[in-house]
């Protein structure tokens, strides 16, 4: 290794501060999605090497209500860490109509305090793009994904008639009610975050390492987010889990197993 | 050819590596329909153990139940869920693993209309897999794929000649394959590493040598693509530093953007292209990272100057030896991906690195059919007849490679595509969709150092700023006042000058309409148009601020982004820069209305009308505030001059 030489690493992290300078530009009405879970933090971690520490851009959390407590408790301490902007966002209106993991099945309730939750706070704010933290490797129907991925005012994915990407050149225009969906991390894998995290020493959650022999592998609602079984306490033994296992990483997350396809129908209508 | 037994040599000795550390090298699979692309991928993760347990036994148990014959295309197919989400149209993508490295396979359509996404997928990878069916031989798509990847820039090319058992693997029709598409790709200016005979059916060559064609004795797939090297930052060629952004954060100046090729240096002096000004780094910014350390392509950085130049998005900083071309006017071959065709004459969005503007197709030359490379017949329109243009095409289809003359509205930053690739690329956008790309040939190179930076430098004259002050007892400067039409700018303005005028001041206040009917007598108000008023306004104020006058501008200018651009160009020439927001509400605007303007904006006879349909951004931090609502004339302009007379007194007469 010479000053002049790069790593894998290096290599994605200077793609995705190119990916967050030109968003940061084309778009001025510009939010991220953040879900405290490990890419959302490597996210803000990007955000800040793209804007030399700061993080300009207001940081939106979804609050199904059905969050972890230690998840909230990150939440707070970590908007003070990084100096967010947060904006806490809850579908009240669907909670009142007592939609809930107790009563419904859990695509419905996801499509509501989720999507439609990020459906409202879209409509208010009018953000014309929104930087997300999704990987071409989690989950077959985002290996389609664009780094600059429109979506329109249905909140729908034309992922059969995308437009062209290439030599770093974005769609950067909306029309009334789009929105563009920017997806600095398409390139990472489950263990790149990892041995970034490792490398950067990024903060995340403490429920990603294991406790009495479980640990969470993915992060979602309390109700239907499992732990898998681990002794890894650390980020080494989490990597060397990961490159020995071949369960599928979101296999914790119920929601993608209540019917085949789940996702694809979640992500059509506008899930992340 | 490298000889086989180097190849085993190489990979058995290998350490399995460690999956982050080595970057995985994207390969992109392309070719002809029904040459066996499926079934080769397939094979290959079947042959890396990159399957998931059980799968191969799923699916030919699956086949079983439908009485199909089990084929390694179905696969990739079951590993995707394509078949049942009918989702077969995009690029995928799938990674396996050799004794050597990670790999992420770019499956890219063969299909015609699915050309863009074949281009999406193809511009990330690293290499290329030509697969071409020894049955049919070299067909359309194995040709135009192969075109399109040498624009796109890929140098690292393996040719599967597939099927074999087709052919009863004859030699000589690998042969014949090999001679005529290796003439083909040379004509591209594609090197073909290797060309192999192979059954992905049967898995001759694929991962070991196959006993069936004994005359063919160098790599098999999987140590071809083992030989394949990354495709690396060009580091060796002339720096190109592009600028995506400014940043202001905490009083400092950070020039934000990626090195496209060479290396940048604390202390290089850079050129920046197009405003040709220079200065030297005094700092490379990484957060969190290692500050100040080279700066390579690839990397995403911020840098500062030790002079403050102005520089904005889509400028280019350059090696003072090594400058880019810069023009307005220059040839490209362009291929064209969307229904509606390229037409000359109309105006189209061009971008290139971070550069933006407006373009025009001047003329096509000639139009080239991608697979044949023969030159199509061009029969003369009408148009062109009358025009003169001989034998010129107006047009360019979908999937036609044209080559062209394009003229740009302002001057563009290129090299030659041959020279540096990411500054000879481009792309077309028409109504916010890229259309097509293109690559530059033919620029010529100034010696600008000699021909033209050194006499556009900025020269400090010999009489000095401050000897222009002592003798005026005051020192120039540019009082920009900003507000909504109607929040009373001119009459401030004009007031303004007289004040300073019998201060003994001298003073000149540049107003639209001594602008508008002489300088920029040429622009509309179109927002490019606008932006352009603004700064040439904009230098003119420097100019005479240096000259030693107090110019005073009152131009509703609405755009923080203007102003400051007036601001650091007036720094630049070491003008003070003096922000007055001429405050008061929209509603107090709307019923002074002395020009109609505002009931003409609101019975939508005029568009764009600032505060109506077009925004107002107020100043964030202006150095003087006057509220007309609530104040005079007399007490605006007596605010004005409180804050400003000690600025302009300020010149250091007493050192």
């Amino acid at each position: 290794m010479t000053e002049l030489s790069r790593t894998h690493l290096d290599q994605l992290e200077n793609q995705s501060i190119f990916i967050f300078r030109e968003a940061y530009h084309a778009f001025k009405n510009i939010a991220m999605p953040w879900s405290m879970g490990k890419d959302s933090n490597v996210l803000i971690w990007l955000a800040r090497k793209s804007f030399f520490g700061r993080v300009p851009l207001p940081v939106l959390h979804i609050d199904t209500t059905y969050e972890f407590p230690e998840m909230l408790e990150f939440r707070e301490w970590a908007t003070k860490y990084h100096n967010l902007n947060l904006i806490v966002k809850i579908n009240t209106e669907a909670r009142a109509r007592g939609i809930g993991y107790e009563t419904h099945d859990p695509v419905t309730v996801t499509h509501e305090l989720k999507t439609v939750a990020l459906q409202q706070v879209l409509a208010e704010y009018k953000w014309d793009a929104l930087i997300t933290g999704i990987r071409r490797d989690e989950d077959p129907t985002r290996a389609k994904e664009r780094y600059f991925s429109p979506r329109n005012a249905q909140f729908e994915w034309d992922y059969k008639d995308q437009p062209p990407e290439f030599w770093g050149q974005f769609v950067t225009t909306t029309a009334k009610g789009e929105h563009v969906r920017v997806q600095p991390l398409l390139d990472w894998t489950e263990v790149d975050i990892w041995r970034y995290i490792q490398r950067e020493n990024i903060p995340i959650p403490k429920m990603y390492f294991s406790r009495d022999g479980k640990r969470f592998r993915s992060l979602g609602c309390s109700s239907i987010t499992h732990p898998i079984e681990s002794t890894a306490s650390t980020i080494d033994e989490i990597i060397a889990e990961l490159e020995a296992t071949k369960t599928t990483e979101r296999a914790g997350r119920a929601q993608d197993q209540y019917e085949r396809n789940a996702m694809q129908k979640l992500r059509a209508k506008g899930f992340l | 050819m490298i000889g086989k037994a180097n190849v085993q040599r190489l990979t058995s000795n290998a350490q399995r590596p460690t999956s982050d550390i080595e970057p995985k090298l994207n390969v992109v699979f392309v070719g002809h329909v029904d040459h066996g692309k499926s079934t080769l991928i397939g094979r290959i993760l079947h042959n890396t153990g990159s399957l998931p347990e059980g799968k191969i036994e799923e699916i030919k148990k699956a086949c079983a139940a439908e009485g199909t014959e089990f084929e390694f295309a179905f696969l990739l197919d079951a590993l995707l869920e394509e078949q049942k989400q009918n989702v077969t149209i995009d690029t995928t993508e799938i990674s396996f693993r050799t004794a050597r490295r990670r790999y992420a396979i770019i499956d890219a359509p063969g299909h015609k209309e699915f050309l863009k996404n074949m281009i999406t997928g193809a511009s990330r990878a690293d290499a290329a897999i030509l697969v071409i069916g020894a049955d049919e031989g070299v067909r359309e798509q194995s040709r135009r794929h192969a075109y399109l990847l040498s624009m796109l820039g890929i140098k690292q090319v393996v040719v599967v000649v597939n099927k074999m058992d087709l052919v009863d693997y004859s030699e000589k029709r690998f042969r014949e394959i090999e001679q005529e598409y290796r003439k083909f790709l040379k004509e591209l200016g594609l090197d073909a590493r290797t060309f192999i005979p192979a059954s992905a059916k049967d898995g001759e060559n694929l991962a070991r040598a196959s006993m069936k064609m004994k005359w063919y004795c160098a790599a098999n797939v999987l140590e071809a693509l083992d030989l394949l090297e990354p495709q690396k930052g060009d580091i060796d060629l002339p720096l190109r530093f592009c600028v995506q952004d400014v940043y202001r954060f905490d009083g400092r100046r950070i020039i934000a953007g990626r090195i496209e090729t060479g290396t940048l240096r604390v202390g290089d002096e850079l050129i920046f292209s197009p405003a040709n000004k220079s200065s030297i780094v005094a700092t490379i910014e990484r957060w969190n990272g290692p500050a100040n350390g080279p700066a390579v392509a690839g990397d995403s950085i911020g840098i500062t100057l030790s002079e403050q130049i102005f520089v904005e998005r889509g400028y280019v900083a350059s090696h003072q030896n090594e400058t880019p071309i810069e023009t307005n006017r220059f040839h490209a071959d362009l291929f064209w991906i969307v229904r509606e065709p390229l037409r000359v004459g109309h105006f189209y969005d061009l971008r290139l690195a971070t550069q933006q503007v407006k373009c025009q197709i001047v003329s096509i030359e000639q139009v080239m059919d991608s697979s044949t490379l023969e030159i199509k017949s061009n029969p003369p329109s009408v148009a062109a007849a009358t025009s003169g243009v001989a034998g010129g095409r107006e047009q360019l289809e979908r999937n036609e490679v044209g080559r062209l003359t394009i003229q740009t509205r302002g001057p563009l930053v290129i090299d030659n595509h041959d020279r540096i690739p990411n500054m000879g690329r481009f792309v077309i956008i028409n109504n916010g969709q890229i259309c097509g790309g293109g690559t530059i040939f033919g620029g010529v190179y100034t010696d600008r150092t000699v021909a033209k930076s050194k006499n556009i430098f900025w020269i400090e004259g010999k009489i000095t700023a401050r000897e222009r002050a002592l003798r005026t007892g005051h020192r120039g400067a540019v009082v920009w006042l900003t507000g909504l039409s109607g929040a009373g700018k001119s009459t401030i303005a004009q007031s303004l000058e007289r004040d300073l005028f019998n201060h003994g001041m001298d003073t000149y206040v540049l107003d639209g309409d001594n602008i508008r009917h002489g300088l920029n007598s040429n622009l509309g108000f179109s927002p490019d148009d606008r932006v352009e008023n603004i700064r040439r306004v904009s230098e003119v104020a420097k100019l005479m601020a240096d000259a030693g006058t107090v110019v005073i501008t009152a131009f509703i200018s609405p755009y923080r982004m203007d102003r400051r651009r007036a601001r650091e160009i007036a720094l630049e020439g070491n003008a003070e820069f003096i922000e007055v927001f001429v405050d008061a509400p929209l509603e107090v605007c709307e019923a002074r209305d002395p020009k109609n303007l505002y009931k003409k904006a609101r019975a939508g006879e005029i568009r764009e009308f600032t505060g109506i349909d077009a925004p107002y951004e107020a100043p964030d931090d202006p150095e003087i505030v006057v509220h007309t609502d609530k104040q005079t004339v007399d007490e605006s302009v007596a605010t004005i001059l409180e804050q400003l007379l000690p600025r302009l007194r300020d010149y250091g007469a007493d050192d």
